[in-house]
């Protein structure tokens, strides 16, 4: 287990670069539904109060 | 017969449906993809002859370097479609193409300077291939600063469009930069014709993990561009049915 | 022509008139763009004299020597055509090796000696286990034999 997170002595360089890529990753998919529910609710609202005014 | 579906697909309804039907069909095989490349790439291939378990940086260095590259195509090319065809979605695909193509190039050009500092000596080197995948980060982030800097959103897609198309020939030259000059970047092991330069204990494992963050893309795109379409569509008597408040609610 | 049509030819248009541009502005900043010079480019005169600039190519097999007590070491930079000595004092790369690829930054003295103040290792693309690289090198040398 050890041997292997030490990666021949090059988990300094080896591990950010898991670590950022994870990162991206995850966060693009939070971006992306963020971004998709944000709409959905803004048009909910949207319709709300247009239902409300007619 | 492929008009018809080029038309049907460029309709906004009919898109967010589509897309959001396909979404899960990209998102689950790419977690798969991505878990067996990860096992294969970290677990299973042999050490490099002469880069020993440093050469692995490649599993995660070489999908985002690729997504950095497929993204701007595809957000070049859904712009010269909202261009010619005055396509909203298209457009809205494209807008929602930067923001990911340019936090995969900060991953592409990261992961290769931690990748470059062991082996060749250096974080950073003004390079061709690392100069213009730099190049390509600056015109993600001009993409989406002119963007933000017009309000109109017609007009900030047609003149986002223009500088979406007039950047798509620093792709090949990314691609090619290795092969056409003297580069300290070596040749491509994967993206060429003929064999791999690789055994297939470390290349199988590449491919996945390509497949996988192509896939991937596809889900996130599908997810950004299904908000941006309905941002767009302001009110629009779809959306009240698309959003599950159907015909029978008079709006 | 239809307007969709003509603004077709339009994007398509501006995108062969980029090309062209950016194609005809590398050939001419050729020089410019290369990385490095290799030793065929050196033996052409390409490289002004006392001009600083990087020296690509092959580490000649069985050419570095250490000069003992001191960091400095000499090698001899080939690209099977012609070759440059080289001289260094600092660290290596770990990839530095005989017969692998090699960058150096510096400049040629009078005598045609290049002094390096950076060398950086350039791998190939090619990968492949430990085991696959001796038996293929055990291979080539017994057929050398």
């Amino acid at each position: 287990m050890l041997k292997f997170l030490q990666m021949g002595g090059y988990a300094v360089y080896l591990w950010p670069s898991y670590a950022l890529t994870a990162a991206v990753v995850a966060l693009n998919i939070y971006w992306a539904r963020r971004s998709l529910h944000g709409a959905q609710a803004e048009a909910r609202r949207r319709l709300a109060t247009l239902k409300a005014a007619s | 017969m492929a008009w018809v579906w080029f038309h049907r697909f460029g309709s906004p309804p009919h898109f967010y449906r589509l897309a959001g039907r396909l979404t899960p069909w990209f998102a689950w095989p790419a977690a798969l993809l991505c878990l067996a490349g990860l096992i294969g790439g970290l677990g299973m291939a042999p050490a490099d002859y002469q880069q020993g378990d440093g050469f692995r940086i490649v599993y995660v260095h070489a999908p985002a370097a690729w997504l950095s590259l497929m993204v701007y195509v595809v957000m070049a090319g859904t712009a010269a479609v909202g261009l010619v065809w005055r396509m909203n979605v298209a457009y809205a695909v494209a807008a929602s193409c930067a923001a990911i193509g340019a936090s995969f190039t900060v991953v592409a050009l990261v992961t290769g300077m931690l990748w470059g500092r062991p082996m060749w000596g250096t974080y950073w080197e003004w390079d061709p291939r690392l100069t213009s995948e730099l190049l390509l980060l600056f015109l993600y982030l001009g993409y989406m600063g002119l963007r933000n800097s017009i309000d109109d959103v017609g007009r900030a897609d047609r003149a986002s469009a223009l500088l979406a198309i007039v950047g798509v020939v620093n792709v090949p030259i990314i691609h090619y930069s290795v092969i056409w000059w003297n580069s300290l970047h070596q040749a491509p092991s994967v993206m060429k014709f003929g064999r791999p330069t690789m055994p297939a204990s470390m290349f199988v494992p590449l491919l996945l993990m390509l497949a996988g963050f192509t896939a991937y893309f596809v889900a996130l795109l599908l997810t950004r561009a299904r908000g941006e379409v309905l941002r767009r569509e302001r009110n629009a008597h779809w959306i009240a049915e698309a959003l599950g408040q159907g015909p029978g609610c008079k709006v | 022509m239809t307007p969709r049509r003509r603004r077709l030819l339009w994007v398509l248009g501006i995108l062969v008139g980029v090309a062209a541009a950016g194609g005809l502005a590398l050939r001419a900043f050729q020089q410019n763009v290369m990385f490095y010079f290799d030793p065929s480019k050196i033996a052409a005169g390409e490289v002004k004299p006392g001009q600083r600039f990087r020296l690509g190519g092959m580490v000649e097999k069985g050419s570095v020597q250490r000069i003992p007590g001191t960091l400095e070491v000499r090698f001899v930079v080939t690209d099977f055509r012609h070759s440059v000595p080289v001289r260094y004092s600092n660290v290596l790369p770990d990839l530095f090796r005989e017969g692998a690829g090699v960058v150096a930054h510096g400049r040629l003295d009078a005598n045609g000696t290049f002094v390096a103040d950076e060398v950086l290792a350039k791998h190939d693309e090619k990968y492949m286990p430990p085991e696959v690289a001796r038996s293929l090198n055990q291979g080539a040398s017994s057929r050398t034999q």
